[in-house]
């Protein structure tokens, strides 16, 4: 019985229905490479380089990105794993408390290079919550923001370094990542109730 | 929604595995807020937790206090010595009073079986029991299942012993529904004396010898013993008590040679636990010390959104 917020958002999700698919599971992997490069590009290689994914699927991403970094440039670049959960803004507003996981850094992000890696960016308030929690962890260097897709919408002053793929939607409308990983299959849905 | 609806935590009683399971898995992510260089979240920021204390207490009332504090929440801590209770106020007056103040969690010790559901069914508050009497004491129990799964990995299919003063404990007490619930199978000792009648009814082996009862368990749980029981005649004397049911380095020879020890404290060193054990590498006193601040803090997180589920 007790799982959290986020079930409960897969659960309603599960009884939507699928109205578009935007990315196939080859277009998730060019999307990948793309940002991968790109990253590489914009910090001059990956020196001081860490991505740090927001569970759960931006961790998967992460791994993903920093398996395509290691091809690029030869070196292996340090995944974290970051729950906002304890920085979020709205905890007075879901119900019942979310389920708080784990964050996994097992590395000092002070004067690092940070990478945030998660699925979607909507209105923007998970990735404040994201850079205050990480902040309370050091001092990086700088935050980049790497996601796959940027559905818009913003309700913070917050935009995305790397983007797999612009989808513009309605409010009404959810974006469902599914990745190998947590869900048995990678792709990308538009749903609607 | 799913989550755990509850407005109060009263007892382990009202726990069933899984929310006991939600509990121990917050808490380990708590746990690493404690180890950061910068040990504050700001998740409760803005609610307030009383801590209303009627019986002296150390190490629950500042666990529950830093915790409170670690999570942003404002808290205010009533000690009965230096409020209107010692001018008479009775706890449903208190508890009117406070309510005024709209606290979000209100955390209770009193020395009255039965008291925080009391105060749970008049304030709109979230109440958590932080003992009651010889009722119960479900973070102690909560913290004391953390720190064993945390030590050995897992919970189903250890056994536990509980030694001491069963019959007036509150930590014998949650720590046997606890257990139980969470598939460990528990024994219990004591002096005839000391254990309640009809014990067995709880699912548990009763012993009266402390050898035969720590043999093959994975974990010894000593009771602190209450001196004051000694008046009441229910042991004729402390060295009585302890040359019988005292934990010494000589009476572990009996126990399995990775046993752990539990105690939930203060401790009366040289009476239920001699110092070289209390201290031994074996003991788990000093964690179970920290769990209680990560297993409280999960406590405060679950309840401080559980009064307003729907």
């Amino acid at each position: 019985m007790v799982r959290g917020f986020f079930y409960a958002l897969n659960v309603m999700a599960a009884e939507l229905n699928e109205k578009a698919q935007i990315l196939d599971p080859s277009a998730i992997q060019r999307a990948i490479t793309r940002i991968a490069h790109e990253i590489v590009e914009r910090n001059n290689g990956t020196d001081n380089l860490v991505l740090i994914g927001l569970r759960s699927r931006g961790v998967d991403l992460a791994r993903r990105i920093a398996k395509e970094l290691t091809l690029i440039a030869g070196t292996e670049t340090p995944v974290g794993a970051l729950d906002v959960t304890l920085y979020r803004d709205d905890l007075d507003k879901v119900g019942p408390q979310p389920v708080v996981r784990k964050t996994e850094i097992p590395f000092s992000i002070n004067e690092k290079r940070v990478v945030l890696v998660d699925d979607v960016l909507y209105t923007g308030r998970t990735i404040r919550a994201a850079m205050d929690g990480l902040i309370d962890l050091g001092r990086p260097r700088l935050i980049q923001l790497a996601v796959l897709i940027d559905r818009g919408h913003r309700e913070l002053p917050i935009r995305a370094d790397y983007v797999g793929k612009n989808v513009p939607t309605s409010r009404e409308e959810q974006i469902q990542v599914l990745l190998t990983e947590e869900d048995g299959e990678d792709r990308v849905v538009i749903v609607e109730p | 929604m799913v989550g755990l609806i509850r407005k109060d935590l009263l007892s382990m009683q009202e726990l069933a595995s899984d929310d006991i399971r939600l509990i121990l898995d917050t808490a380990e992510s708590m746990k690493d807020v404690a180890r950061r260089d910068i040990k504050k979240v700001p998740t409760l920021r803005g609610k307030t937790v009383i801590n209303l204390f009627y019986e002296p207490s150390t190490r629950t009332r500042t666990s529950f206090e830093i915790a409170g504090k670690r999570l942003s929440a404002d808290v205010i801590n009533i000690s009965t010595s230096a409020s209107s209770v010692t001018k008479g106020e009775g706890l449903k007056d208190t508890g009117l009073t406070l309510q005024a103040m709209h606290p979000d969690i209100v955390v209770i010790r009193h020395p009255a079986a039965g008291a925080a559901e009391f105060l749970a069914r008049r304030l709109a508050a979230s109440v958590i029991n932080a003992g009651d009497g010889a009722h119960e004491h479900p973070s102690q129990a909560l913290l004391d299942l953390f720190t064993i799964r945390e030590k050995l990995g897992r919970l189903e299919g250890l056994k536990a012993a509980i030694v001491g003063d069963i019959a007036h404990s509150r930590v014998a007490r949650s720590n046997i529904d606890g257990m139980r619930k969470m598939g460990i199978e528990v024994r219990v000792a004591g002096p005839q004396t000391m254990l309640p009648r009809f014990i067995e009814r709880l699912g548990v082996e009763v012993f009266t010898n402390l050898d035969r009862a720590i043999g093959e368990v994975d974990v010894i749980m000593m009771l602190r013993l209450q001196t004051e029981r000694q008046q009441a005649g229910l042991f004729p004397s402390l060295r009585e008590y302890s040359r019988l049911f005292g934990l010494t380095a000589e009476r572990m020879k009996a126990a399995k040679p990775n046993v752990l020890v539990m105690h939930p404290g203060p401790i009366n060193r040289g009476v239920e636990i001699a110092p070289d054990v209390a201290d031994g590498p074996y003991s788990l006193i000093p964690n179970q010390v920290e769990n209680g601040l990560a297993v409280r803090m999960a406590l405060l997180y679950i309840f401080a959104g559980g009064g307003q589920a729907g």
